[in-house]
């Protein structure tokens, strides 16, 4: 057995899950703010950003969609032990972890009308996370913000199924920025 | 060294509700159910609020906690004292020097700012429960934004009283969307639940989460000839003189004598330390004397 997959955890989870939980819930209820997380050291090519979040929130009760980019036999392993989340397919998953490329293709759930909570939360991996490029207004942003988005239609048309929808996180290195389905892209 | 985990809660436990705080933030107003868990206090102590805390606290927060605005009260004090002795966790009554505020029926009357978080114990989450006791229908009801029935409600208080009789709990629409239940704060907070600071709302018993990211647009629901009026008692408070703040009503002797005083308690402490003076404040300090 390779003992890789057993580092880079939390060395004292319930502190560092607690900054790391105030700096994700920060970004996601302030659309356009980056915050930077500590406290994983996940295999490459997996960014510190997106292990901390998965430490963070995931467990055996979150199944896990890996994308291609990121469904490596370390990655995999490392999870598993850390988290005990189980890997699903896209379609079953409350979590997605990948690049836009692969993300961006869709097919994970968006939640019901009843009960538009029932939706996943994508990890998009991004090569540079900046505050700057599409405008960003909605819930949580005084006036607008800035972020340096993949694409825009993808996340306009997100933002017209609301309540239902898809939430963002993005990562790049130790940094992360966060997209609700509520914020209007421009 | 206490021999709870950081914050009372087990860490499967924070995640749950750490995700169930996420999707709230995301969908505005809409009450995310979670799997609330026994709490070493009853029912209708603030165990929703007290979740919310445990999943949200640093070691580095410095946590207010008020009950009816006062930070002096039994329930206050408990739980201020829960969390100093399970996160050991800095505390004060200052509004200002807070990171983390939790909350029983009150918003603070000094102004939020960005950064701060704001924590609501409530009691029934559902706006729609007294006027429809099904669970089933008040789900569809939301998914279906089918609200009538509210407004019913609010043209029936007109129709018997002359007015919009509803003094607390007084329903808001967020961000164009969902109704929701401000919890029992008086309505004069309402125009304040557009804040700066992040509004986290836990109902224990009911198993709801729900949130309010900052600067989202909240609207207490009325209609055009009736609109919204965020009264309060016509008179400045009795200690610090304040006419711009939430007052409770004290009787304070057999003959009919009373007074009216700040019931956010570090609000009213903060003028009269800065020597703001009210109408019965120099009686009340000479009958000591």
């Amino acid at each position: 057995m390779q003992t890789q997959s057993l580092d880079g955890g939390f060395h004292n989870a319930p502190i560092e899950a607690a900054y790391a939980f105030r700096a994700v819930m920060r970004a996601m209820a302030c659309p356009g703010t980056i915050v930077t997380l500590a406290g994983a050291e996940p295999p490459a090519p997996l960014s510190r950003a997106a292990g901390v979040v998965v430490l963070t929130l995931c467990d055996p009760e979150t199944p896990v969609y890996l994308a291609p980019s990121r469904n490596t036999a370390a990655i995999r392993d490392w999870i598993t032990f850390h988290t005990g989340a189980p890997l699903v397919a896209a379609d079953r998953a409350a979590f997605g972890l990948g690049l836009w490329s692969e993300l961006g293709q869709g097919g994970f759930p968006l939640g019901t009308a009843e009960y538009p909570d029932r939706s996943a939360t994508l990890i998009v991996e991004l090569p540079q996370l900046a505050a700057a490029g599409a405008t960003l207004q909605g819930p949580g942003i005084e006036t607008s913000a800035e972020l340096s988005l993949p694409e825009i239609a993808a996340f306009q048309a997100n933002a017209r199924l609301f309540p239902r929808g898809l939430d963002y996180l993005f990562t790049c290195g130790d940094r992360l920025a966060g997209l609700p389905r509520t914020t209007k892209v421009r | 060294m206490s021999d709870y985990n950081f914050a009372y809660l087990d860490e499967q436990t924070k995640r749950m509700v750490r995700r169930a705080i996420l999707k709230g933030l995301a969908i505005p107003g809409y009450q995310v159910p979670f799997a609330s868990r026994e709490m070493p206090m009853p029912y209708g102590w603030g165990t929703g609020g007290v979740q919310v805390t445990a999943g949200i606290l640093t070691p580095d927060d410095c946590l207010k906690v008020i009950d009816q605005g006062a930070d002096d009260t039994t329930n206050a004090v408990s739980i201020r004292r829960f969390f100093e002795k399970t996160a050991q966790v800095a505390v004060t009554e200052k509004t200002s020097l807070a990171s983390v505020i939790q909350t029983r029926h009150r918003i603070p009357e000094e102004p939020l700012h960005d950064g701060q978080i704001l924590v609501y114990q409530v009691p029934i989450p559902e706006p729609l429960r007294f006027l429809e006791p099904s669970e089933v229908e008040t789900r569809k009801m939301h998914a279906l934004e089918e609200y009538g029935l509210m407004q019913v409600k609010l043209y029936e208080d007109i129709a018997r009283h002359g007015a919009i009789a509803t003094a607390y709990a007084y329903p808001v629409k967020v961000e164009g969307r969902y109704v929701m239940d401000p919890s029992p704060i008086p309505k004069f907070d309402n125009p304040k639940l557009s804040m700066a600071a992040i509004q986290l709302f836990g109902a224990g018993r009911e198993q709801r989460i729900y949130a309010i990211p900052p600067f989202t647009n909240v609207v207490s629901l009325d209609f055009e000839d009736f609109p919204f009026d965020p009264s309060k008692a016509d008179h400045a408070c009795d200690l610090c003189g304040a006419s711009d703040s939430y007052l409770d009503e004290l009787i304070i002797d057999d003959a009919g004598g009373r007074m009216f005083l700040c019931s956010d308690t570090d609000y009213c402490a903060t003028r009269c330390a800065a020597g703001e003076v009210g109408a019965q404040r120099m009686t009340l300090t000479e009958g000591a004397a």
